[in-house]
């Protein structure tokens, strides 16, 4: 056994009003750059929808993640290593930028310097990657947002596997759920398996997957090996780029840009404890369906004291232990089950987690009887498919997604009761397999949502390892080159000088 | 050719060539690491790239290699192998005819895009366009050479540029004196491709260097970076 701590995310989607504000505050601080305008670290998505970049689920086409080859090892479904080095003249595994799409600008300029005339002057977007006029703009990062455009097309949607679709594309039986993304620090990542550099690493200490600026050569492979495509070809350095989750906040024991700024308080950070040696084994379990669960049996209990004597041995500082034992990723994904990884079936072993949503009853069952069980509504009566929920976050396994949908409704219920009628019905807590104390908590953490009940981050041990005393002076984050900040003002080898600052907007 | 002009150009434009080609490489990549990449443009345009990319790199490494081999090993080792000087001339004349058509196709095709497609023009710097383009005509230039090399099989003129390259490399003062009488487009190719070995840190050339055959025998496939790997102690 080899433990290690890993600060995870959860997201509950049941609360999620889709308003972008962590996109927005994330390009702002990390990609709002020359090259990166068309990267979203962290993207909102409307689901039914093919998302971004275009149809990112199909791995039939983008081949990203694991495949488990006969014998029972796994390897990158691009091909093993050999495969991977033939690829990289020419990647046939790349999204082209039109996939994502073409970012852009408006000539606000022509705004102020158009001559008088009877029409009032506009101003016309403009590509920001060949400076041309574009007439019309076809793709987005939320071409989809609220379920825009055709059904035909949003039905391509690769979650509609093994469900009856027609259906939901008539008004009356439509239905639309909101899902961030950001990159998921896999325990497993593909990313960095097909990075031939080796310039993509996980840290140890916090489980943070990053790209090492200086060592990425561009060869693009990570792009292609991301089954989330949550990695980005900056165009204008050649490097790769990605989430960073904002490590330096999370050294200082700070949330992330996106989990701070979330205004429906979605999303959570908590410290994970788990075995480092059975990760293969997780990862190569035999049917997708059981890779939710291996993953679940990698997580270590951080109230046992065996856990606990060996993960001080392999180090993990004693702040991370206490932190884990209030982690509120603990309790969502292990103890109440209401949790769950971003498609498992890619067997990278995402650690960043979703809490399915709730959604109205449709419209057939409230025409009809519906079946009610201590004033609840039967969950197959709820409008989004319970097989659509399964195929995005337990490879196609209903059962899991049941029980947690039947418990977030029992939370309701039980709290309905509890304040409307002053009831303390513990009934309805043991019929989905809680008592009333959990529900409680459950209310507290997911419901209420406070600040130090959603955020329990460890600072960094950065004093351990380093002597600080030689890091006197240096500078602190930057994109390589030391504190030269990327662009060299001699110019000598290739990289360009900016002689004139750009505006915002014409970065934007 | 002048005498003096010749030793100039092959006798010690070679050492300022690839002496700026070690030390400028050694410079870039510890100076400036961030910059040190391969500078796909696959993202913005496929079109072009998959067979130009696959064709250029392709014939060219063949070609590079065939070079390589062919000039810098002494030719008494292939003596010693008993292989004649004819077959190693037709060796390189048709195996790397059929390479350089290779990639010359293949640069065709890169050049073309760089020029003529708007969002690669847009973000080509000067010396995106400017090597590309003598690599292009490097390789034009290399081909025509064969039907010259054709005119004499039997390998005596190899030999002598064999010598040439072997005499730079042994410091050599008299071995500019190989080139005098060769044809003046196997010249104009050796110069040029000198002053590619000149411009070869100041461009994106310089990726070949990283060719990432490491990651073969790579242990594993997952990388774990400790603070503890960087303490100071």
């Amino acid at each position: 056994m080899k433990i290690r701590a890993q600060i995870g995310k959860v997201l509950n989607l049941d609360k999620c009003i889709g308003c972008h504000t962590c996109s927005v505050t994330c390009k702002n601080v990390w990609t709002s750059r020359e090259g990166m305008e068309y990267a979203w670290f962290n993207n909102v998505e409307t689901k039914p929808g093919i998302g971004y970049p275009k149809d990112w689920e199909n791995q039939k086409r983008w081949k990203g993640g694991w495949e488990r080859v006969p014998g029972g090892s796994i390897r990158p479904r691009m091909g093993g290593k050999w495969r991977v080095l033939a690829k990289i003249f020419a990647n046939p595994d790349l999204p082209e930028i039109d996939d994502y799409y073409e970012p852009f600008t408006f000539d606000y300029a022509h705004l102020q310097q158009a001559g008088e005339s009877k029409a009032f002057p506009t101003a016309r977007a403009r590509s920001l990657i060949s400076g041309k006029r574009m007439e019309k703009i076809e793709w987005g990062p939320n071409w989809e947002e609220i379920l825009g455009g055709e059904f035909s097309k949003r039905s391509e949607d690769y979650n509609f596997e093994g469900v009856q679709k027609e259906i939901y594309g008539q008004f009356e039986n439509t239905f639309m759920m909101y899902l961030p993304r950001l990159c998921e620090h896999c325990l497993n990542p593909t990313c960095v398996a097909a990075c031939p550099s080796g310039a993509i690493y996980k840290r140890e200490e916090d489980g943070i997957v990053l790209i090492d600026q200086e060592a990425c050569r561009g060869w693009r492979m990570c792009v292609s090996g991301c089954p989330y495509k949550k990695i980005y070809y900056n165009w204008k350095s050649g490097k790769s780029e990605k989430c960073t989750f904002c490590y330096p906040r999370i050294e200082a024991g700070q949330p992330t840009v996106c989990s701070e700024t979330c205004v429906g308080r979605i999303r959570y950070l908590g410290v994970m404890l788990y075995d480092a040696d059975r990760i293969e084994e997780a990862a190569s379990a035999e049917n997708v369906e059981d890779l939710y669960q291996a993953q679940l049996d990698i997580f270590l209990d951080p109230n046992d004291p065996e856990v606990i004597e060996q993960a001080r041995k392999d180090g993990v500082p004693e702040a991370w232990l206490e932190a884990a034992r209030h982690s509120p990723v603990w309790k969502m994904a292990m103890e109440w089950k209401v949790a769950f990884p971003l498609h498992p079936e890619y067997r990278t072993l995402p650690m960043v987690w979703y809490v399915p949503p709730l959604s109205p009853i449709n419209a057939a069952a409230n025409a009809g009887q519906i079946s009610v069980n201590n004033n609840m509504p039967d969950i197959r009566s709820l409008r989004i498919p319970l097989k659509y929920l399964a195929n995005l976050l337990t490879a196609g396994d209903e059962e899991p997604i049941a029980v947690c949908l039947e418990r977030m409704l029992a939370m309701r219920g039980y709290m309905r009761a509890k304040s409307i009628d002053g009831v303390h019905n513990e009934s309805i807590a043991t019929d989905v397999g809680l008592t009333g104390a959990q529900i409680e908590e459950m209310y507290k953490i997911m419901a209420l949502a406070d600040y130090e009940d959603r955020f329990v981050i460890p600072t960094g041990h950065r004093e351990d390892a380093e002597d600080m005393f030689e890091e006197r002076g240096s500078c602190g984050f930057s994109f390589g080159n030391g504190c030269s900040g990327g662009s060299s003002k001699t110019n000598l080898f290739a990289t360009q000088t900016r002689k004139k600052l750009q505006t915002p907007t014409e970065v934007f | 050719m002048d005498t003096y002009l010749n030793h100039l150009l092959f006798g010690i434009y070679p050492y300022i060539a690839l002496a700026t080609l070690v030390v400028g490489s050694i410079i870039r990549f510890d100076r400036e690491p961030y910059s040190w990449r391969s500078g796909s443009s696959q993202l913005l345009r496929r079109k072009q790239l998959m067979w130009g990319s696959v064709l250029f790199h392709v014939g060219v490494l063949f070609v590079l290699f065939g070079h390589i081999v062919g000039l810098l090993v002494p030719i008494w080792i292939f003596d010693s192998f008993a292989i004649k000087h004819e077959w190693k001339q037709a060796l390189a004349v048709f195996g790397g005819g059929f390479a350089g058509t290779l990639a010359f196709i293949g640069a065709t095709l890169l050049l073309h895009r760089r020029l003529f497609d708007a969002r690669i023009r847009a973000n080509s710097s000067f010396s995106d366009t400017g090597i590309i383009f003598l690599l292009w005509l490097q390789l034009a230039i290399g081909l025509a050479t064969v039907p010259i090399s054709l005119g004499h099989m039997d390998g005596e003129q190899m030999v002598r540029f064999m010598a040439w390259a072997n005499g730079i490399f042994t410091f050599n003062p008299t071995a500019s004196l190989w080139l005098d009488g060769s044809h003046w487009i196997f010249r104009v190719h050796i110069f040029l491709g000198l002053t590619i070995f000149l411009l070869f840190p100041f461009t994106r050339l310089v990726h070949m260097l990283s060719a990432p055959v490491r990651y073969l025998w790579r242990g594993g496939y997952q990388i774990v970076r400790s603070r503890k790997d960087l303490s100071h102690g």
